[in-house]
């Protein structure tokens, strides 16, 4: 913070530079901009896609022994130790054997 | 007869090593056998379906394979507690970092919670933009005795690792790799889409303070050295992160009468 | 008592989709009326809500909710009672629609339309439930009638005696459901026909049209699954042009829940709607 300036002067010339602008008029015929989120949740009346199996798997839901079995995005990420100080990668590099060659 | 209880009827439902409840017929009298499976797979996959939509960042974190796994568990451990389904999900943060086999992506959980922090901004309530004049020309002690109102679609989210670098990553296109380092994260809805925006040194503190209703005064003190006030100042009046000032006693008084036309 | 009279034009309408806002508008072909899911618009402000707002100064507004378990076992759930209030206060919609189902049990909500057994019991829940949420909304509402895809060995009344005891009950009136109808019958060995035939039809204030999709039971015999996914079937609509021949006009909503194709698409579905309707004297 400025040490010359009050922190009212500092506010009032911040604001004094907003002041002008517009604010845009908020639209609701905006197109969505935003990854999805108006479609996240959404309640509907249907029933589920023409197959009575995909909620009858007993294998989707026995937890305890499953491993991560393939992977998305995360194996990019390599993150070294953070807050807690234990050591943490990103990687799945104990998956790395099972992938494809190449 | 046998009767079919509502409570019956819901055990098998998300649970396929039970029996179909007996007392189910097709339409010649027989069992129902496979027919109950309509409704187990309407169920699991109408809630994993809602979850997916509701975590993309988080499904592609995983893969498509390990978070249908996930969902899976998780929709059943934690069904829905209200017909709302727009916030669905409310517990999957903390379910994810419960689970051992996620143990090396310890962000994953904080990368949910900014999902749904989104949805929640997404849905907040709306709140008229603070009139920066209003913020012009103010006594200095009025100013930090004042009481500033972050609109209801401001959420905050502090986090031990890159979360919004690691959820731009996954998100965008063409975004750096994240580096080691913790982040604060404002989302706030400028018109109906909420963004995301990372927080410099003490704005998380300073807007922690304003949220719980401490003065402007107040909300500086705990910002601390370093803070740079006129750039969050910038990023919330740019956002209508703002939406009042309350300046107590030195409000002015409201327009008299003789004042309309 | 409550209005009697629907105040849905006897049109086309179509559910909608947040994708479709803009074209809606610009674009909307011979769709007349507009149906939102209840449970969609229980935020407090944003996208949704404004739209809403915006769709409403255009079209008469449906409310048809999916999520208050009104043949629930348990009480209805009173915060959601007040939620729907308090958008049916807001909105001052048209109609409201709720399902003949249940879906939550124990606070577990279970996102589906799940069945029930067309017992005295049930009936008398039912009948509880619906005074309630007509008391509540102050408004008479509609009961849709729910696709089936098993029975239940201990109902003692079949769903058009049971829907029929409902309406003489608590004065609701009806939403009628023709692809539900379709599917139910195949699924349950009836012919659609005579259900309509005994369906009390003069409750009837709105129809609804959707696509299914086609599996096999254990058996082999036929197991259709309403996913509104697709076109409405042919048969379907044969059977909407028997059903229109009795009640005469009515508002008739097209539904696409999943797989949600574009505008042109779904204005294609009303049209065809429309076409039904124009058969009918009024």
């Amino acid at each position: 913070m400025s040490k010359t300036l009050k922190t009212a002067a500092l506010v009032g010339a911040v604001a004094a530079s907003f002041s002008a602008v517009t604010v845009t008029e908020a639209h609701a015929q905006s197109k969505e901009k935003c990854f999805g989120v108006s479609l996240a949740g959404k309640n509907d009346c249907a029933a589920g896609p023409g197959t009575t199996c995909a909620g009858t798997s007993t294998v989707d839901y026995q937890g305890n022994a499953w491993t991560l079995v393939d992977a998305g995005t995360c194996t990019e990420i390599e993150l070294p130790a953070m807050a807690d100080g234990t050591a943490r990668m990103g990687s799945l590099e104990e998956l790395e054997r099972d992938l494809p060659a190449g | 007869m046998t009767a079919v209880s509502q409570s019956a009827f819901r055990a098998a439902l998300l649970d396929a090593s039970r029996d179909v409840p007996d007392g189910l017929r097709d339409g010649q009298g027989q069992p129902a056998g496979r027919r109950y499976a309509v409704y187990r797979n309407n169920v699991a996959v109408s809630l994993r379906e809602a979850l997916e939509t509701g975590f993309p960042a988080v499904a592609k974190l995983l893969g498509a394979e390990n978070f249908a796994h996930l969902a899976g568990a998780y929709l059943r451990a934690d069904p829905p507690g209200s017909p709302v389904m727009m916030h669905y999900g409310a517990g999957f943060p903390a379910f994810l970092a419960a689970q051992e086999a996620l143990g090396k992506l310890g962000y994953l959980a904080d990368v949910a919670r900014l999902e749904l922090a989104m949805r929640r901004a997404y849905h907040a309530g709306d709140a008229p933009r603070l009139d920066p004049a209003r913020l012009q020309g103010l006594d200095e002690a009025v100013l930090l005795a004042a009481r500033l109102t972050l609109a209801p679609h401001v959420v905050l989210l502090r986090s031990p690792w890159p979360v919004l670098s690691v959820w731009r990553y996954t998100t965008l296109a063409d975004q750096p790799k994240p580096q080691a380092r913790a982040e604060d994260v404002m989302i706030v809805r400028p018109e109906y889409d909420p963004e995301p925006h990372l927080l410099p040194p003490g704005a998380f503190a300073f807007l922690s303070a304003l949220q719980a209703d401490e003065s402007f005064g107040d909300a500086l003190e705990a910002a601390g050295d370093g803070f740079d006030l006129p750039a969050l100042l910038g990023l919330l009046l740019q956002t209508g992160a703002l939406c009042d000032i309350d300046l107590g006693d030195a409000e002015p008084a409201p327009h008299s009468p003789e004042d309309r036309p | 008592m409550f209005d009697h009279t629907a105040s849905l034009p006897p049109l086309p309408g179509v559910g909608y989709k947040p994708q479709h806002y803009a074209e809606i508008l610009q674009d909307p072909g011979p769709v007349g009326w507009l149906e939102v899911h209840a449970e969609n618009y229980m935020g407090d402000g944003g996208r949704p809500l404004a739209q809403l707002r915006a769709l409403s100064e255009r079209f008469p507004i449906s409310v048809h909710g999916v999520g208050l378990s009104i043949g629930g076992e348990g009480r209805l759930d009173r915060d959601h009672l007040a939620r729907l209030k308090h958008l049916v206060g807001w909105l001052d919609p048209a109609s409201f629609s709720e399902h003949l189902a249940w879906s939550t049990h124990d606070t577990h909500f279970f996102n589906d339309l799940l069945p029930l057994p067309y017992t005295e019991a049930t009936l008398a829940r039912v009948c509880d439930h619906i005074d309630e949420v007509q008391e509540t909304l102050g408004r008479r509402m509609l009961l849709e009638n729910p696709s089936s895809y098993l029975a239940f060995a201990e109902s003692t009344l079949t769903e058009t005696e049971f829907l029929r005891a409902v309406v003489a009950r608590t004065g609701c009136g009806l939403l009628l459901d023709v692809n539900n109808v379709f599917v139910s019958a195949t699924n349950l060995g009836y012919r659609p026909q005579d259900y309509i035939e005994d369906f009390p039809l003069e409750a009837v204030g709105e129809i609804h049209l959707g696509g299914h999709d086609e599996d096999e039971d254990d058996h082999g015999a036929p197991l259709l699954i309403d996913s509104h996914g697709r076109e409405v079937a042919d048969p379907v609509w044969a059977l909407l042009d028997l059903t229109l021949a009795r009640t005469g006009p009515r508002p008739l909503l097209v539904e696409w829940d999943t797989d949600v194709p574009d505008w042109p698409v779904l204005r294609d579905e009303a049209a065809r709607a429309e076409k039904a309707l124009s058969h009918v004297p009024a």
